[in-house]
């Protein structure tokens, strides 16, 4: 691109700024330019890719900053302190100060701080899992999360089933505990976190908790269900076949709300394995706090 | 003193609206042991309702019955249920659901075995006593139906538009089945059906219900379930009276649901 720089004695002369765009990390040697003509000399800067720079242009001009050195326009397009010029190759700016900087565009690919290639992805993988993180291996960490939703959710189930079974079965119950599970219910279980961490800290039993939380609901929701998914026929039938109230629990009414209980740990465990990541990244904060 | 006693029986429903339904009033029937009672009427006319309370699903609001003497309370194994359809455990084998009861009174293979593979004989299941239920037919899981209820030797057999969901030719023969084991067990049954034949064909004794308040509108003592016993039922269908009974029984039924249309027109 080039520039119009204007001195204090009045004279404007033009110059050419030529900018080597490279890859983070990669060579950045300026290439060869030739000073040209005038008092305004081509200058040369490298900037790395998805970063802008400052281009002191008036460094290796014969009049300086301290004769009133301005650069007036870019590319003929005046520009002013402040103001910003959008060239072919990017934007150029313009400091309160006067001093110009260039963000190259960049394009339609991502910066790798956002979402890195599949090699870097591989490479880091590899390297964590023969080396570890943060001084465990891949395989104690993997550990860790399975432990902590097999017992956040078997705690859930544990709780949960049996609350909704009483539910479906009393209407006491169902008149106390409706309203706190389907208020519970639809509240994420990242919302809890902050509240989770309050009562039970940043140990591990926080993050059991956290994950019992995810559960406890969808497996009472899921006993329900089955519980009055019973069709009170079935129930009428044992009853005249001479069964008992507990022989009608035993034989009809668990059997037939297990396809809904298993549908209901099946969702239950998915929510829990998707909850797994927020604790790890809540333990990496603990290691930075 | 043995048989079904049904005196002044009478069954309100509260609706949730403030307003409330009579299902049944002073109804009063007198059934001796081993007799074969159906009972038709118009839809809602209180004939489940009766059911239920006989079988001791409900509480009446009035009356009360007396089975062998006694008072009947809450549901027993003594009053035995065929329903429609749906109270068959799919999570059971046939042989499974047949000795059902049975083993809910804690007997063992050793001593229901023998009774629960005679009935499945006689309902010819013998070779689908493993299967799941969903394996069979319509027709298939009525006779289960049936044998789970006379495995448990019920002294009432009450039966709930049990032959309803079935095509007319395995009706037919569920028709016939019915007879025969009324007559090898010599069980009292109470059979509801909205099939006019069907009621003329099995009941021994006929009951028409009127709706609104439901009631007993007439009664009938019929010979065909009698002359059906080891005979084709077509055959039955074709004597005299049979026809002229039909008749008769249809537009009574006719009429009551006249009169219930014309007063639903008027209400509105
Ligand atoms: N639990 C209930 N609550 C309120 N009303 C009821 C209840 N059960 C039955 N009823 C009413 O009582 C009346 C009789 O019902 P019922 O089920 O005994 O009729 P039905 O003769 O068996 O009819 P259908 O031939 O259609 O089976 C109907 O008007 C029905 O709406
Ligand atoms: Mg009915």
């Amino acid at each position: 691109m080039e520039y119009t720089a204007s001195a204090d004695d009045g004279s404007t002369d033009d110059a050419t700024i030529t900018v080597l765009v490279h890859r983070l990390g990669a060579d950045d040697t300026l290439p060869e330019i030739d000073p040209g003509e005038g008092w305004a000399k081509n200058d040369a800067f490298a900037i790395g890719a998805w970063r802008s720079g400052l281009m002191r242009v008036d460094r290796n001009d014969e009049k300086g900053r301290d004769v009133g050195h301005q650069v007036i326009a870019v590319n003929g397009t005046p520009i002013a302190p402040g103001g910003q010029v959008q060239t072919e190759f990017g934007r150029v700016g313009m400091s309160p100060k006067g001093t110009l900087n260039f963000e190259p565009t960049k394009g339609w690919q991502m910066e790798p701080i956002w979402l890195p290639s599949p090699e870097a992805v591989m490479a880091r993988l590899k390297d964590i899992a023969s080396e570890g993180y943060r001084g465990s291996t891949l395989w104690q960490h993997l550990g860790f999360s399975l432990f902590r939703v097999v017992v956040g959710f078997a705690l859930g189930a544990l709780v949960g089933i049996p609350l909704g079974y009483a539910m479906g079965l009393s209407g006491w119950f169902r008149g106390w505990f409706d309203p706190i599970v389907e208020f519970m219910r639809p509240v994420p279980p990242l919302a809890l976190i902050p509240l989770v961490i309050i009562w039970a800290g940043i140990g591990e039993a926080g993050k059991i908790i956290l994950l019992f939380l995810a559960a406890l609901w969808i497996m009472a929701i899921a006993a329900r269900a089955g519980v009055s998914g019973v069709n009170i026929t079935k129930v009428h039938a044992a009853y005249s076949l001479g069964a008992s109230k507990f022989q009608i629990m035993r034989y009809v009414i668990v059997p037939n709300s297990l396809p809904e209980i298993f549908t209901g740990a099946r969702v239950a465990m998915g929510v829990c394995w998707g909850r797994w990541s927020p604790p790890n990244w809540w333990r990496r904060k603990r290691a930075q706090a | 003193m043995s048989g079904l006693l049904i005196e002044n029986l009478s069954m309100r429903f509260d609706l949730p609206n403030g307003g409330h339904v009579q299902a049944l009033q002073d109804v009063s029937l007198d059934l001796a042991a081993g007799e074969l009672l159906s009972v038709l009427g118009p839809s809602g006319c209180g004939k489940t309702t009766l059911l239920n309370i006989v079988a001791g699903f409900l509480a009446p609001t009035d009356g009360q019955i007396t089975l062998n003497g006694h008072a009947v309370i809450g549901p027993d194994a003594e009053r035995g249920m065929v329903f429609q359809q749906g109270a068959l455990f799919e999570w059971m084998s046939v042989r499974e659901n047949v000795s059902f009861g049975p083993r809910m009174k804690g007997q063992r293979e050793q001593e229901y075995g023998q009774a629960v593979d005679h009935l499945l004989d006689i309902v010819g299941l013998q070779d689908f006593k493993e299967k799941a239920i969903y394996e069979l037919s319509g027709g298939m899981q009525q006779r289960v139906a049936l044998a789970r209820c006379l495995a448990n030797d019920p002294d009432v057999i009450l039966m709930d538009k049990p032959l309803g969901a079935l095509d007319a030719l395995t009706r037919e023969k569920m028709q016939s089945l019915v007879l025969k084991l009324w007559k090898e067990t010599g069980k009292t049954i109470i059979l509801i059906t909205h099939s006019v034949e069907e009621a003329l064909l099995l009941g021994e004794r006929l009951l028409v219900m009127a709706p609104r308040p439901g009631r007993i509108h007439r009664e009938y003592r019929l010979p065909f379930a009698d002359l059906g016993v080891g005979q084709d039922l077509r055959e039955v269908k074709k004597h005299p009276e049979f026809a002229t009974r039909r008749e008769e029984i249809l537009g009574m039924i006719w009429d009551m649901e006249e009169e219930i249309m014309g007063r639903s027109e008027a209400d509105q």
